[in-house]
């Protein structure tokens, strides 16, 4: 029985169906990704898996329950890192680590929040607060939270698209071998818009086509062995090929974003993102 | 440090021109209107003897103002005891919020000196009186602020709170009071500049010693 599942989940808002149809399933241990393009709900979605928000109509699961809320097994990565700006990097995480563990002493609270903090490198930067941290840092932060609860399975909502390219790419890294470092199978699901990083993460890559009414397409497995190094993207026969492939999905699902007629589109002028592409 | 000299002379000037000016009416048009000096006679043995007290009505400047600082204090810490919880519950409940917002709406705007009368009724002595009115006059802007600093509140501190499922009493701690601080420091600086306001006022209706109280025996007492 899969860990996660989502049987024909849908969702609304107002005369707007954003999401229909869709069916999803991961298992223990794997790093799912899901890509799509911008607008196309993919927030929604994840939301809906962490039980943020309450589907339409449809069911979701996570471990043979039916999911009501965000579950306490869970932990969660924003793309706005969404710490607390009055708390020092230490006390943002070690709120998460108490709430977590209240049967821990504060000491071992302390120890623990710290261990994870060391773990993202900001052993030297516990006392700072957020507004003292760059982007990047930040991020760590948030990403140290969501490791030290020491959750069954971590969700990452775009987790570096705020972030500069070389920063992401850094980061990217820090991830996977953190997930690799964990001592257990690290079970991840992550939305991203970003292929790469869905190839250099994941165990497998979904992709949701554009909205209104997005669906998941059928996986793709990723199958290269870890780590991964950046350029095995551009070198690795069976990386560039995915690549490829799923750019050409992006791009081919890109539509008008209300899906105008194609002459009310024509008469505005053509822009290449409202042309259908060949992939 | 020239500069500081320059501007005490000129603001010495400014002075002097005032006194000037307040001579002249006295002598002119408004003959009912004391001189500087003859109101420096008058009044001197109140300033010079700040602290002295001779009887109820006839104290020094400085132990009147005592007495209407601490009286404010007092009805002040009582608005903020009220306006803070009140402003929370606003704030945090759509329920409530729709249950009693039109009710203050039409309560605020009532004037400060409408309360006494209510405040007498209920409390039968000026003191407590005093207090109710400060309080309750001086209590709104704390509850609009609590209540628009926690409707304010970025969806980011609400989702944290959530997906850390903090206990009720963390979640107020360590997320709502540190993110509403700054509009309920708004809030209690306004309701300390009302309470100020309405101070003088209530002493004078209800006669009570302190800074109001002062001005309308001293009306009183001069024909």
């Amino acid at each position: 029985m899969p860990f996660i599942e989502m049987h024909d989940v849908g969702k609304s808002f107002g005369a707007r169906e954003v999401l229909a149809g869709v069916n999803f399933s991961m298992e223990e241990g794997e790093f799912v990704s899901i890509v799509g393009a911008s607008a196309s709900g993919k927030t929604t979605l994840l939301k809906i898996v962490s039980g943020l928000l309450e589907p339409g109509c449809g069911q979701v699961t996570m471990a043979g329950e039916s999911v009501t809320g965000f579950s306490s097994q869970a932990a969660i990565v924003f793309q706005n890192y969404s710490l607390l700006p009055w708390l020092s990097a230490l006390e943002n995480v070690r709120l998460a680590v108490e709430a977590a563990f209240p049967s821990y002493s504060r000491a071992r609270q302390d120890e623990h929040s710290e261990r994870y903090l060391k773990m993202v490198g900001l052993g030297g930067a516990l006392a700072r607060r957020p507004s003292q941290l760059s982007g990047g840092m930040r991020q760590r932060v948030a990403i140290a939270r969501a490791f030290a609860v020491e959750p069954r399975v971590m969700f990452l909502d775009e987790p570096f698209g705020a972030l500069d390219a070389l920063t992401r790419a850094t980061l990217q890294q820090e991830l996977a071998r953190m997930c690799s470092e964990a001592g257990r199978p690290v079970t991840a699901l992550m939305i991203t818009n970003n292929v790469d990083e869905a190839i250099l993460l994941s165990d497998r890559i979904l992709t949701l086509s554009r909205g209104p009414s997005a669906s998941l397409s059928p996986a793709v497995p990723i199958d290269l062995p870890r780590p991964r190094a950046t350029d095995l993207l551009f070198h690795d026969e069976q990386a560039v090929r995915i690549r490829g492939r799923l750019a050409g999905f992006l791009a081919a699902g890109s539509r008008p974003r209300f899906g105008a007629p194609t002459n009310a589109a024509f008469s505005r002028g053509v822009s290449k993102s409202n042309v259908p592409v060949e992939a | 440090m020239k500069k500081i000299a320059a501007n005490m002379v000129l603001a010495l000037v400014g002075v002097t021109l005032v006194m000037l000016l307040w001579a002249t009416l006295s002598q002119t048009v408004a003959k009912d209107l004391p001189s500087p000096l003859k109101t420096w006679e008058e009044s001197k043995v109140y300033v010079l003897q700040p602290f002295d007290k001779r009887g109820e009505m006839d104290q020094g400047i400085l132990r009147m103002a005592g007495y209407s600082l601490f009286r404010v204090a007092k009805g002040f810490l009582l608005a903020v005891l009220i306006g803070t919880p009140l402003g929370f519950l606003l704030g945090a409940s759509n329920l409530f919020y729709k249950m009693f917002d039109p009710t203050i709406q039409v309560l605020r705007p009532i004037s400060p000196l409408a309360w006494l009368p209510l405040g007498l009724v209920l409390f039968r002595q000026s003191e407590p009186a005093a207090l109710f009115t400060i309080a309750l006059c001086s209590m709104w802007p704390t509850v609009i602020n609590t209540m628009q600093g926690v409707r304010a509140m970025p969806q980011d501190y609400h989702n944290v709170a959530r997906v850390l499922r903090l206990s009720a009493w963390k979640r107020l701690t360590k997320v709502w009071l540190p993110a509403t601080l700054p509009f309920m420091f708004t809030g209690y600086r306004l309701s300390l500049g009302l309470a100020w306001l309405v101070i003088v006022a209530a002493e004078m209706l209800t006669g009570t010693p302190g800074v109001g109280g002062f001005l309308w025996h001293g009306r009183n007492t001069t024909a």
